[in-house]
Protein backbone atom coordinates (compact mmCIF):
# COMPACT_ATOMS: atom_id res chain seq x y z
CA UNK A 1 0.00 0.00 0.00
CA UNK A 2 1.25 3.48 -0.82
CA UNK A 3 2.25 5.86 1.95
CA UNK A 4 0.26 8.98 2.64
CA UNK A 5 2.73 11.84 2.94
CA UNK A 6 5.30 9.36 4.24
CA UNK A 7 2.90 7.71 6.65
CA UNK A 8 2.17 4.01 6.36
CA UNK A 9 -1.37 3.08 7.31
CA UNK A 10 -2.10 -0.38 8.69
CA UNK A 11 -5.39 -0.50 6.83
CA UNK A 12 -6.67 1.51 3.83
CA UNK A 13 -9.79 2.56 5.68
CA UNK A 14 -10.55 6.13 6.77
CA UNK A 15 -13.76 6.48 8.74
CA UNK A 16 -15.80 9.56 9.59
CA UNK A 17 -16.95 10.36 13.11
CA UNK A 18 -20.25 12.14 12.44
CA UNK A 19 -23.89 11.11 12.81
CA UNK A 20 -23.48 8.05 15.07
CA UNK A 21 -26.31 7.23 17.47
CA UNK A 22 -23.97 7.57 20.45
CA UNK A 23 -20.27 7.97 21.34
CA UNK A 24 -20.20 4.34 22.47
CA UNK A 25 -21.44 3.13 19.09
CA UNK A 26 -18.90 5.35 17.36
CA UNK A 27 -16.14 3.74 19.41
CA UNK A 28 -17.43 0.23 18.70
CA UNK A 29 -17.63 0.99 14.98
CA UNK A 30 -14.03 2.11 14.95
CA UNK A 31 -12.91 -0.99 16.83
CA UNK A 32 -14.63 -3.33 14.38
CA UNK A 33 -13.62 -1.29 11.32
CA UNK A 34 -9.90 -1.41 12.16
CA UNK A 35 -9.82 1.99 10.45
CA UNK A 36 -6.45 3.73 10.52
CA UNK A 37 -7.76 7.28 10.21
CA UNK A 38 -10.64 9.22 11.75
CA UNK A 39 -11.94 12.37 10.12
CA UNK A 40 -12.82 15.21 12.46
CA UNK A 41 -13.98 18.80 12.20
CA UNK A 42 -14.29 22.12 14.04
CA UNK A 43 -17.44 23.89 15.10
CA UNK A 44 -18.59 26.66 17.39
CA UNK A 45 -19.14 25.57 20.97
CA UNK A 46 -20.46 27.52 23.97
CA UNK A 47 -18.10 27.51 26.93
CA UNK A 48 -20.62 25.66 29.11
CA UNK A 49 -21.07 22.92 26.50
CA UNK A 50 -18.25 20.41 26.74
CA UNK A 51 -19.44 18.06 23.97
CA UNK A 52 -16.53 18.96 21.73
CA UNK A 53 -14.03 18.50 24.51
CA UNK A 54 -15.52 15.11 25.40
CA UNK A 55 -15.51 14.12 21.73
CA UNK A 56 -11.82 14.92 21.41
CA UNK A 57 -11.00 12.82 24.46
CA UNK A 58 -12.89 9.91 22.87
CA UNK A 59 -11.03 10.24 19.57
CA UNK A 60 -7.67 10.28 21.30
CA UNK A 61 -8.54 6.94 22.88
CA UNK A 62 -9.21 5.30 19.50
CA UNK A 63 -5.49 5.15 18.67
CA UNK A 64 -5.96 6.32 15.08
CA UNK A 65 -4.54 9.20 13.09
CA UNK A 66 -6.86 12.17 12.72
CA UNK A 67 -7.66 13.89 9.45
CA UNK A 68 -9.35 17.25 10.13
CA UNK A 69 -11.63 18.56 7.42
CA UNK A 70 -12.78 21.96 6.21
CA UNK A 71 -16.35 20.75 5.72
CA UNK A 72 -18.90 23.45 5.11
CA UNK A 73 -16.40 25.97 3.75
CA UNK A 74 -17.49 27.67 0.54
CA UNK A 75 -14.61 30.08 -0.03
CA UNK A 76 -10.84 29.82 -0.20
CA UNK A 77 -10.46 32.18 2.75
CA UNK A 78 -12.85 30.16 4.93
CA UNK A 79 -11.10 26.91 4.08
CA UNK A 80 -7.59 28.28 4.64
CA UNK A 81 -8.51 29.86 7.98
CA UNK A 82 -10.29 26.69 9.12
CA UNK A 83 -7.26 24.62 8.13
CA UNK A 84 -5.01 26.77 10.29
CA UNK A 85 -7.38 26.45 13.23
CA UNK A 86 -7.53 22.68 12.74
CA UNK A 87 -3.75 22.35 12.59
CA UNK A 88 -3.43 24.05 15.94
CA UNK A 89 -6.14 22.06 17.69
CA UNK A 90 -5.43 18.62 16.29
CA UNK A 91 -1.67 18.96 16.00
CA UNK A 92 -1.39 17.57 12.47
CA UNK A 93 -0.31 18.91 9.08
CA UNK A 94 -2.92 16.72 7.42
CA UNK A 95 -6.00 18.52 6.18
CA UNK A 96 -8.94 17.15 4.23
CA UNK A 97 -9.57 20.16 2.08
CA UNK A 98 -13.18 20.79 1.10
CA UNK A 99 -14.31 23.90 -0.75
CA UNK A 100 -17.95 23.32 -1.54
CA UNK A 101 -19.29 24.85 -4.72
CA UNK A 102 -22.87 23.67 -5.02
CA UNK A 103 -25.44 22.99 -2.32
CA UNK A 104 -27.57 20.23 -3.84
CA UNK A 105 -24.69 17.93 -4.69
CA UNK A 106 -22.02 19.33 -2.35
CA UNK A 107 -19.82 19.21 -5.41
CA UNK A 108 -16.40 20.75 -4.79
CA UNK A 109 -15.59 24.18 -6.20
CA UNK A 110 -12.53 22.88 -7.99
CA UNK A 111 -11.24 26.37 -8.84
CA UNK A 112 -11.27 27.39 -5.19
CA UNK A 113 -9.94 23.97 -4.23
CA UNK A 114 -6.82 24.33 -6.38
CA UNK A 115 -6.21 27.86 -5.08
CA UNK A 116 -6.61 26.82 -1.44
CA UNK A 117 -4.48 23.70 -1.96
CA UNK A 118 -1.62 25.83 -3.29
CA UNK A 119 -1.81 28.26 -0.37
CA UNK A 120 -1.90 25.49 2.22
CA UNK A 121 0.78 23.33 0.58
CA UNK A 122 3.14 26.31 0.50
CA UNK A 123 2.39 26.83 4.18
CA UNK A 124 3.50 23.31 5.09
CA UNK A 125 0.14 21.53 5.12
CA UNK A 126 -0.21 18.04 3.70
CA UNK A 127 -3.39 18.38 1.72
CA UNK A 128 -5.98 15.67 1.04
CA UNK A 129 -8.19 17.44 -1.52
CA UNK A 130 -11.81 16.34 -1.84
CA UNK A 131 -12.23 16.63 -5.60
CA UNK A 132 -14.02 15.22 -8.61
CA UNK A 133 -12.52 12.60 -10.91
CA UNK A 134 -11.59 15.33 -13.44
CA UNK A 135 -8.07 14.65 -14.76
CA UNK A 136 -7.26 18.28 -15.48
CA UNK A 137 -8.23 19.38 -11.99
CA UNK A 138 -6.26 16.49 -10.53
CA UNK A 139 -3.20 17.57 -12.49
CA UNK A 140 -3.53 21.12 -11.17
CA UNK A 141 -3.89 19.82 -7.61
CA UNK A 142 -0.70 17.80 -7.96
CA UNK A 143 1.06 20.86 -9.38
CA UNK A 144 -0.25 22.83 -6.38
CA UNK A 145 1.57 20.42 -4.07
CA UNK A 146 -0.98 17.71 -3.31
CA UNK A 147 0.54 14.23 -2.99
CA UNK A 148 -2.80 12.56 -2.34
CA UNK A 149 -6.00 12.89 -4.38
CA UNK A 150 -9.47 12.17 -3.03
CA UNK A 151 -12.00 11.85 -5.86
CA UNK A 152 -15.62 11.44 -4.93
CA UNK A 153 -17.47 8.24 -5.69
CA UNK A 154 -20.79 10.09 -5.68
CA UNK A 155 -22.24 13.09 -3.82
CA UNK A 156 -21.62 13.12 -0.07
CA UNK A 157 -24.12 11.04 1.86
CA UNK A 158 -25.87 9.76 -1.27
CA UNK A 159 -24.85 6.11 -1.02
CA UNK A 160 -24.93 5.81 -4.81
CA UNK A 161 -21.56 4.15 -5.14
CA UNK A 162 -19.13 4.81 -7.99
CA UNK A 163 -20.86 7.12 -10.43
CA UNK A 164 -18.00 7.31 -12.90
CA UNK A 165 -15.96 4.14 -13.03
CA UNK A 166 -14.30 5.22 -16.25
CA UNK A 167 -13.19 8.48 -14.65
CA UNK A 168 -11.69 6.72 -11.65
CA UNK A 169 -9.93 4.21 -13.89
CA UNK A 170 -8.49 7.04 -15.96
CA UNK A 171 -7.35 8.82 -12.81
CA UNK A 172 -5.63 5.66 -11.61
CA UNK A 173 -3.92 5.20 -14.94
CA UNK A 174 -2.87 8.85 -15.21
CA UNK A 175 -1.46 9.08 -11.67
CA UNK A 176 0.08 5.67 -10.94
CA UNK A 177 2.25 6.98 -8.11
CA UNK A 178 -0.21 9.30 -6.34
CA UNK A 179 -2.27 7.69 -3.57
CA UNK A 180 -5.96 7.84 -4.48
CA UNK A 181 -8.72 7.78 -1.87
CA UNK A 182 -12.35 7.43 -2.89
CA UNK A 183 -14.05 9.89 -0.58
CA UNK A 184 -17.82 10.09 -0.33
CA UNK A 185 -20.83 8.54 -1.95
CA UNK A 186 -20.41 4.89 -1.00
CA UNK A 187 -23.38 3.12 0.51
CA UNK A 188 -22.55 -0.57 0.37
CA UNK A 189 -19.43 -2.62 1.07
CA UNK A 190 -19.48 -4.10 -2.45
CA UNK A 191 -18.92 -0.58 -3.78
CA UNK A 192 -15.79 -0.29 -1.66
CA UNK A 193 -14.57 -3.60 -3.03
CA UNK A 194 -15.20 -2.32 -6.55
CA UNK A 195 -13.17 0.82 -5.84
CA UNK A 196 -10.27 -1.16 -4.44
CA UNK A 197 -10.39 -3.50 -7.45
CA UNK A 198 -9.93 -0.43 -9.66
CA UNK A 199 -6.64 0.14 -7.89
CA UNK A 200 -7.80 2.83 -5.50
CA UNK A 201 -5.49 2.97 -2.49
CA UNK A 202 -7.94 3.73 0.33
CA UNK A 203 -11.59 4.37 1.13
CA UNK A 204 -13.00 7.26 3.16
CA UNK A 205 -16.63 7.10 4.21
CA UNK A 206 -18.93 8.09 7.02
CA UNK A 207 -22.68 8.00 6.38
CA UNK A 208 -22.80 4.43 5.08
CA UNK A 209 -21.60 3.26 8.48
CA UNK A 210 -23.06 5.82 10.87
CA UNK A 211 -26.54 5.69 9.35
CA UNK A 212 -26.71 1.89 9.09
CA UNK A 213 -29.10 0.16 11.47
CA UNK A 214 -26.08 -1.44 13.13
CA UNK A 215 -23.13 0.89 12.52
CA UNK A 216 -20.56 -1.38 14.14
CA UNK A 217 -21.58 -4.37 12.05
CA UNK A 218 -21.53 -2.24 8.88
CA UNK A 219 -18.09 -0.93 9.83
CA UNK A 220 -16.79 -4.49 9.96
CA UNK A 221 -18.54 -5.30 6.68
CA UNK A 222 -16.73 -2.42 4.99
CA UNK A 223 -13.45 -3.48 6.53
CA UNK A 224 -13.83 -6.97 5.07
CA UNK A 225 -14.93 -5.61 1.70
CA UNK A 226 -12.00 -3.24 1.49
CA UNK A 227 -9.64 -6.06 2.41
CA UNK A 228 -11.22 -8.28 -0.24
CA UNK A 229 -10.63 -5.68 -2.94
CA UNK A 230 -7.10 -5.08 -1.74
CA UNK A 231 -6.32 -8.82 -1.86
CA UNK A 232 -7.91 -9.16 -5.30
CA UNK A 233 -5.67 -6.47 -6.76
CA UNK A 234 -2.63 -8.05 -5.17
CA UNK A 235 -3.61 -11.41 -6.63
CA UNK A 236 -3.33 -10.10 -10.23
CA UNK A 237 -6.85 -10.78 -11.57
CA UNK A 238 -7.40 -12.58 -14.86
CA UNK A 239 -8.17 -10.58 -17.98
CA UNK A 240 -11.86 -10.64 -18.93
CA UNK A 241 -12.71 -12.02 -22.37
CA UNK A 242 -15.75 -11.95 -24.61
CA UNK A 243 -16.04 -15.66 -25.41
CA UNK A 244 -16.28 -18.67 -23.14
CA UNK A 245 -13.26 -20.70 -22.23
CA UNK A 246 -13.98 -24.08 -20.62
CA UNK A 247 -12.66 -24.42 -17.11
CA UNK A 248 -13.08 -28.20 -17.03
CA UNK A 249 -10.42 -29.97 -19.10
CA UNK A 250 -11.62 -31.47 -22.39
CA UNK A 251 -8.80 -34.04 -22.43
CA UNK A 252 -10.07 -37.44 -21.33
CA UNK A 253 -13.72 -36.70 -21.87
CA UNK A 254 -15.78 -39.79 -22.85
CA UNK A 255 -17.18 -40.07 -26.38
CA UNK A 256 -20.78 -41.08 -25.79
CA UNK A 257 -22.41 -40.40 -29.18
CA UNK B 1 -16.56 47.74 28.28
CA UNK B 2 -16.71 47.15 24.54
CA UNK B 3 -19.28 45.50 22.32
CA UNK B 4 -18.11 42.62 20.13
CA UNK B 5 -19.49 39.52 18.43
CA UNK B 6 -18.43 36.04 19.52
CA UNK B 7 -19.58 33.22 17.25
CA UNK B 8 -22.17 35.68 15.86
CA UNK B 9 -23.58 36.50 19.32
CA UNK B 10 -23.49 40.13 20.47
CA UNK B 11 -21.92 40.68 23.86
CA UNK B 12 -20.02 43.24 25.91
CA UNK B 13 -16.69 42.44 27.51
CA UNK B 14 -14.01 44.11 29.56
CA UNK B 15 -11.12 42.18 28.00
CA UNK B 16 -8.58 44.06 25.95
CA UNK B 17 -6.96 41.10 24.22
CA UNK B 18 -7.97 37.70 22.88
CA UNK B 19 -6.27 35.70 25.63
CA UNK B 20 -8.12 37.46 28.46
CA UNK B 21 -11.35 37.28 26.47
CA UNK B 22 -11.15 33.47 26.50
CA UNK B 23 -10.71 33.53 30.27
CA UNK B 24 -13.58 36.00 30.69
CA UNK B 25 -15.84 33.75 28.60
CA UNK B 26 -14.75 30.65 30.57
CA UNK B 27 -12.93 28.90 27.73
CA UNK B 28 -9.65 28.84 29.68
CA UNK B 29 -9.73 25.07 30.24
CA UNK B 30 -11.06 24.18 26.79
CA UNK B 31 -9.23 23.13 23.65
CA UNK B 32 -10.27 25.80 21.16
CA UNK B 33 -8.93 27.65 18.16
CA UNK B 34 -9.57 31.31 17.51
CA UNK B 35 -10.01 33.74 14.65
CA UNK B 36 -10.43 37.51 14.77
CA UNK B 37 -12.29 39.22 11.96
CA UNK B 38 -11.82 36.16 9.78
CA UNK B 39 -8.10 35.78 10.39
CA UNK B 40 -6.63 32.86 12.36
CA UNK B 41 -4.96 33.85 15.64
CA UNK B 42 -2.57 31.25 17.00
CA UNK B 43 -2.68 30.41 20.68
CA UNK B 44 0.65 32.06 21.42
CA UNK B 45 -0.45 35.26 19.67
CA UNK B 46 -3.70 35.72 21.56
CA UNK B 47 -2.17 37.79 24.34
CA UNK B 48 -0.75 40.18 21.75
CA UNK B 49 -3.99 40.46 19.82
CA UNK B 50 -6.07 43.44 21.02
CA UNK B 51 -9.86 43.31 21.04
CA UNK B 52 -11.63 46.41 19.79
CA UNK B 53 -15.17 47.67 19.55
CA UNK B 54 -17.10 45.82 16.82
CA UNK B 55 -14.63 42.97 16.43
CA UNK B 56 -15.89 39.57 15.34
CA UNK B 57 -14.37 36.63 17.18
CA UNK B 58 -14.70 32.96 16.28
CA UNK B 59 -14.03 30.31 18.91
CA UNK B 60 -14.07 26.75 17.54
CA UNK B 61 -13.81 23.39 19.27
CA UNK B 62 -13.23 19.80 18.06
CA UNK B 63 -16.33 18.27 16.56
CA UNK B 64 -17.47 15.18 14.68
CA UNK B 65 -16.77 15.23 10.96
CA UNK B 66 -16.89 13.11 7.84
Amino acid sequence: MKDFYGVHLDTPFMLGTAQYPSPAILAEAFTRSKASVATVSLRREASDNKAGQDFWQLIKQLNVRVLPNTAGCHTVKEAVTTAHMAREIFGTKWIKLEVIGEEDTLQPDVFGLVEAAKILSEDGFQVFPYTTEDLVVADKLVNAGCRVLMPWGAPIGSGMGLNNVFGLRALRSHFPDIPLVVDAGLGLPSQATQAMELGIDAILLNTAVSKAGDPAMMAEAFALAIRAGQLAVGADPMEPRDMASPSTPIFGKAFLD
Amino acid sequence: MISIQVNSNNLTCKSTNLATLLVELEYADSIVATALNGEFVAQNNRVNTPIQQGDKVEILAPMQGG
